[in-house]
């Protein structure tokens, strides 16, 4: 009997909600220690079920991205100056003159042991939320993600998904490219030599195009069934009316006059457009290729997620102090335990996850 | 089960039609093979097939193409998917997503298959095309051969009854050709497919060829018959067809078995003949090699290192945490020619890559004309040793002839005109206002290694030269090389073309897995090795000849 879904793979839904908690708790709080025990978190469930699939690399990649972050914030902060006052100078810079105009701006001077903490704790929790993507990204196979869109939508997710794989070609292209301008005897460094490839490249990009374009007509991309005209002019009046309900309703809520008929108007609109979507998934003939199945599984880790921004997110509410540590007066921030042991239910997955596939087992 | 009717393809702003009169039918089941030099519309025929000439190309299409009963001028291809399975040269730019198994069920979904039916087609066209093991693989890590088969995978989902072929074999070791070939025979003989299939290198299809249609030359019509009687009359024939004409044969032997069974009285005629042109190392420069890993022997062995063309000693190269070479020692003199051989991935181009300075060396030592590759500046590098890559597309940068030639010029420091000069001597009749784009594979490859030679290297590398040239223009390159090597041009080359490493190399050396598995003479090493062995040696063995040309003139 056919078995849904790939071997051994939990819905990438799943995984994105699980991570989306994660950040959502990130943003509550600016407590490194509560931020630091969320990035634990999501390391050890991405070290325990990672694929060996190249995607599960992107990982390191958003570290990188976040540490950069980091880095951009805390010399801001050095060099422009910041709001918080300090009374721990830690290294005064020398302070740039500006002209009059340019008043409230700063260019070096005092750099404070405050300011630093502070942006720091607003650097990092911008961090943990890059990393918590990331871990998604390394997680879930991003076009498999695509798979689960409606069927009125599938052409926009086969879009997304050949942009997804055409980035590591075009990648791969430039640095031939560059190698190649080392055999004319150019230099094959430095900003010229990719500015001189651009063209080549997107020349290469677009035969690549045109050559898969062809290759999707001739394995019978965009067959459309035969609906009805009926059918049809519903779903075009569906789904323009929808959208137009949907405007209305926008208009209605954000005028002070329109208080009335807002709400139902913008609650119309959106029936109106999932239906002309619905319908519209009818000219659509294509199937699913084992649709990734939503079980029990799915359910534990997409909960974990959920109940980590819960819990987080209510003792932000209760005890505001513990989850945003003040560093004026500079103190060692204190680790709440409530929050906390809601952070570790985050580690939920690395257990209820399936396990990925042992890679001895993959021809290498 | 496709039929042709007078079809002519002519595109916009072309001067006339690209095919014209064609006319034939292959009925079901038959695999036949489509041949005749680059540039008669051979891929345009193919494209006709499945409704890509001309619902996607554009241009004109007159006459009638039907497959399957079905007429391409009024279904699109996409309404023909369901019975035209086709796969284009290159298998990469066919994928659509980005694993094994997705790929093969992504045809099915858009046909709108029940789950149950795709899930059983899947699994049956993995057993097929013993897929089975790479079925959760990213397609990114695939290996060649690998890919060709994913590729045709995608396409036998659907159940076609006809599969259309540009190309499948041409980037492939023999190996991996072999395998494809093998795949695509039992569809023919289990499942009753009707393949139609162009290709190059004839030697390696024309055996399981049912019929042969030949377009002959641009324009004119085709010629449709049995692979004897056409090979008989075709302007492109592979090297056993050649040794059959020369012996007089007939009918033409297609197979190194048919060949074997005649040629005992041409072994004989041939016993005591020596082999004339048999490449053989130059005598000028005595190349003491000293076998790999021998390290007493590479210590008494004479000083001999400015008498290298190019030297590579104890040479590791890894990519992340694979090791893409080991420990390879080569050594190449002037006016020698080497062939780099192995499967697809076995460090051939890397190889070449550290030899030009792409790749940098873990351990061990390069040396190529004299300079350290990966430390000496481009310019500086260019008139010591000069690439020509897999695709030589990627070496050219100008719009016209004549402005790359100027480039070349220019960074080679070379007197102007140079570039021209050498491009109209290797092949007269490129105009100086062509883009490079718009010139045929071997044009375009003569102009690369125009570019190349402008700066006059003493080591020139070569990586997989072949790929896409008919045997005109292959033998064209055979000439043009073998007079650089006269002239004392080193030249290495990586190829799979064991016809080629025949007619050029005075050594080959096999890699496999990043070692250096066998060093020596052409005669000993391709001929030791099935898969490797030139078709004449093989008819001829135990005598060492490799090619029609020697044959020939012992016999002349």
């Amino acid at each position: 009997m056919a078995r849904e879904g790939a071997a051994g793979q939990l819905h990438p839904g799943a995984w994105w909600l699980w991570a989306i908690g994660l950040g959502t708790a990130a943003t509550r709080t600016t407590n490194p220690l509560l931020l630091a025990l969320l990035l634990a978190v999501s390391a050890y469930v991405v070290t325990a079920r990672r694929t060996h699939a190249p995607w599960a690399r992107s990982y390191g990649a958003f570290v990188k991205l976040a540490l950069a972050v980091l880095a951009v914030r805390l010399f801001f902060t050095v060099a422009l100056g910041s709001p918080i006052p300090g009374t721990h100078v830690l290294v005064t810079l020398p302070e740039v003159p500006l002209p009059d105009w340019a008043r409230g701006i700063r260019l070096g001077g005092r750099v404070t042991a405050e300011a630093l903490l502070f942006a720091l704790y607003d650097g990092l929790k911008l961090a943990t939320l890059l990393i918590c993507v990331g871990a998604a990204n390394a997680l879930a196979n991003p076009s498999r993600l695509l798979k689960s869109l409606p069927g009125a939508l599938y052409e926009a997710g086969v879009a997304v998904v050949v942009a997804l794989t055409f980035a590591p070609h075009l990648v791969a292209d430039v640095r031939r490219l560059r190698a190649a301008r080392r055999l004319r005897g150019r230099p094959d460094r430095g900003v010229r030599g990719l500015l001189h490839v651009g063209l080549p490249v997107l020349e290469g990009a677009l035969e690549r195009s045109v050559a898969l374009a062809a290759a999707m007509d001739s394995r019978g991309y965009g067959r459309t069934a035969e609906v009805p005209v009926a059918v049809r002019r519903t779903t075009a009046a569906l789904t323009l009316g929808g959208l137009l309900g949907v405007c209305a309703g926008t208009y209605g809520l954000l005028t002070a006059a329109g208080g009335t008929y807002g709400l139902p108007l913008l609650g119309a609109g959106l029936a109106a457009a999932l239906g002309g979507l619905r319908l519209g998934g009818r000219r659509a003939v294509r199937t699913r290729y084992r649709a990734d199945r939503w079980d029990g599984r799915a359910w534990l880790v997409a909960g974990s997620g959920a109940a980590v921004a819960g819990l987080v997110a209510l003792a932000a509410v209760r005890d505001p102090a513990a989850l945003h540590p003040g560093v004026v007066p500079l103190a060692p921030p204190v680790l709440p335990l409530w929050p906390a042991a809601a952070c570790l239910l985050g580690l939920l997955p690395a257990v209820a996850a399936p396990p990925p596939p042992d890679p001895a087992e993959e021809p290498s | 089960m496709i039929r042709f009717e007078n079809v002519s393809v002519t595109y916009d702003g072309a001067d006339g039609p690209t095919v014209r009169g064609v006319d034939f039918e292959v009925p079901e089941g038959e695999l036949v093979l489509l041949a005749g030099p680059s540039g008669v519309g051979k891929s345009t025929v193919l494209g006709a097939v499945g409704g890509l000439v001309p619902h996607f190309t554009g241009g004109t299409l007159s006459g009638r193409v039907t497959v399957a009963g079905r007429d391409t001028r009024t279904h699109k291809p996409r309404e023909l998917a369901d019975v035209v399975g086709t796969v284009g040269q290159d298998p990469l730019s066919h994928f659509v997503t980005d694993t094994v198994e997705d790929e093969l069920a992504y045809g099915m979904e858009s046909l709108g298959l029940s789950p149950a039916v795709m899930r059983r087609r899947v699994e049956e066209t993995l057993d097929l095309l013993g897929l089975a093991p790479l079925r959760d693989r990213p397609i990114a890590t695939l290996s060649g051969g690998q890919r060709q088969r994913v590729a045709i995978g995608s396409v036998l989902t659907a159940h076609p009854s006809v599969l259309v072929l540009d190309e499948p074999t041409s980037a492939l070791d023999p190996a991996a050709a072999e395998e494809v070939l093998a795949v695509l025979q039992r569809l023919v003989h289990d499942l009753g497919t009707t393949v139609l299939l162009a290709e190059h290198r004839l030697e390696r299809v024309v055996q399981y060829a049912d019929r042969i249609v030949l377009l002959p030359a641009p324009g004119a019509p085709p010629v449709l018959g049995t692979p004897a009687e056409v090979m008989a009359v075709s302007p492109v024939f592979p090297p056993v067809v050649e040794l059959g004409r020369l012996a007089g044969w007939s009918p033409l032997p297609l197979t190194v078995r048919d060949a074997r069974r005649r040629a005992a009285p041409l072994r004989e005629r041939l016993a005591g003949l020596p082999v004339p042109g048999a490449p053989a190392p130059p005598a000028a420069v005595p190349a003491p090699r000293p076998a790999p890993g021998s390290r007493w022997r590479r210590r008494s062995a004479p000083a001999a290192a400015p008498a290298y063309a190019a030297e590579v000693r104890g040479l590791a190269v890894r990519r992340g945490r694979v090791p893409a070479l080991r420990h390879v020692d080569l050594t190449v003199s002037p006016g020698e020619t080497v062939a780099l051989m192995g499967r697809n991935g076995a460090g051939k181009s890397t190889l070449l890559g550290a030899l030009v300075g792409l790749v940098e060396p873990s351990t061990g030592s390069v040396r190529a004309g004299g300079a350290v590759p990966h430390r000496t500046p481009p310019r500086e590098l260019v008139r010591r040793v000069g690439l020509v890559p897999q695709e030589p597309r990627d070496l050219l940068y100008a719009d016209t002839v004549a402005a790359e030639c100027r480039a070349a010029d220019r960074d080679a420091e070379a007197a102007s005109g140079t570039c021209r000069a050498l491009l109209s001597g290797l092949l007269p009749g490129i105009g100086d206002t062509a883009h490079p784009r718009d010139l045929s594979e071997g044009q375009r490859l003569t102009l690369a290694l125009a570019v190349v030679l402008t700066a006059r290297p003493p080591l020139l590398l070569l990586d997989e030269p072949t790929r896409g040239l008919d045997y005109g223009a292959k033998s064209r390159l055979v000439g043009l090389l073998r007079a650089l090597a006269a002239e004392g041009h080193a030249i290495v080359l990586a190829t799979h073309d064991v016809e080629l490493a025949a007619e050029l190399a005075h050594r080959v050396v096999l890699l496999a897995e990043g070692e250096v598995i066998a060093d020596g003479p052409t005669t000993e090493v391709a001929v030791a090795s099935p898969s490797f062995a030139p078709q004449v040696a093989k008819v001829l063995a135990p005598q060492r000849w490799l090619t029609p040309a020697q044959v020939r003139e012992a016999l002349a």
